[in-house]
């Protein structure tokens, strides 16, 4: 079974590689880039086949180990 | 004083330490490797290092807060231990829960390496007595994550029990943006936890404790903790 972990910032907290990317985008031209943050993705694949056990698999992933929920949110997703 | 160092892989700071423990205290610093279940016997104070554990992967001190040396940090804190932890180690011990709050990317995106001045806040700590409140000391810093950061409550709630023991200043003592060089919420540089036993701090006391390192202002926190417990014993 395949999953996706994908852990942001919240909103808020400030986040100086995001500005330096969107920086980096207005300068090479690319138009219409309001702004940018930075956010990492887990491509995660799992033994087990019951997408319940799954999730609760994924989340104890995130809380534990992923993310840092003092300033980071996290979307769990199995993609079967 | 009994002092341990943990070493992680990837940390690059344990002799340094080790030889400033040594300096101050005349006893040779236990080296503890992150795979051990149990301090030694008799351990006084433990230390987690400066470095860059397990290359900074996932984020700083993530993964070595997560290794089973941490379980037995956290019973010996809990005891009332006395835990200090030095740039990558305060990264450490905010990512284990033993500190609140993080340290994000410096605001200015490069990593700093030289050195900073800093304002002891109290004198009335072990971690702090080897000096004077609102002393102003010289310290090295060497990070690209040092900027600490915590929700309005905690920042609010750290002022007001005094647990900022150090701040960023200028050589005259004033805290100011100037000298808040890589963003720190409050110009903070070293913090502890609720019960005063817990020290996390982003400069490198230890590399200030001889003449031929050219300053020797980091001498006070180690003489401070050596003078605790000779106090106690």
């Amino acid at each position: 079974m395949k999953a996706r972990v994908t852990v942001t910032l919240k909103s808020g907290i400030l986040d100086p590689q995001g500005k330096a990317i969107e920086g980096a985008l207005k300068s090479l031209g690319v138009d219409g880039i309001a702004s940018v943050r930075q956010g990492k993705v887990f491509d995660i694949e799992l033994a087990a086949t019951d997408k319940a056990k799954a999730e609760a698999a994924l989340k104890a992933a995130a809380d534990k180990l992923l993310a840092n929920t003092v300033i980071e949110n996290y979307r769990v997703e199995v993609l079967g | 004083m009994k002092s341990a160092v943990l070493v992680f892989p990837g940390i690059n700071r344990e002799r340094d330490m080790a030889r400033a423990l040594k300096l101050a205290s005349g006893n040779e610093t236990a080296m503890v490797w992150h795979a051990e279940t149990a301090l030694p016997q008799g351990t006084d104070l433990v230390v987690v290092p400066g470095g860059f554990s397990y290359g900074d992967y996932l984020r700083c001190g993530a993964i070595a807060a997560r290794a089973p040396v941490m379980d037995a940090v956290r019973d010996f804190a809990a005891k009332g231990g006395l835990v200090l932890g030095v740039c990558n180690g305060f990264q450490i011990l905010c990512e284990s829960g033993l500190l609140p709050g993080v340290l994000m990317r410096n605001a200015g995106l490069k990593f700093v390496c030289r050195d900073v001045h800093m304002k002891v806040e109290r004198s009335d700590t072990p971690f702090t007595r080897g000096y004077n409140a609102g002393q102003v000391i010289r310290v090295p810093v060497a990070h690209g994550e040092g900027n600490y950061e915590a929700d309005e409550e905690t920042l609010k709630r750290l002022e007001g029990e005094g647990r900022v023991l150090y701040r960023y200043c200028s050589p005259e003592g004033v805290v100011d943006e100037a000298s808040n060089f890589n963003g720190a919420a409050h110009s903070i540089a070293g913090i502890v936890n609720e019960r005063g036993n817990v020290l996390g701090m982003m400069p490198h006391p230890e590399n200030h404790v001889e003449e031929i390192m050219g300053c020797t202002d980091g001498r006070g926190l180690f003489a401070g903790l050596v003078q605790q417990f000779e106090k106690a014993a």
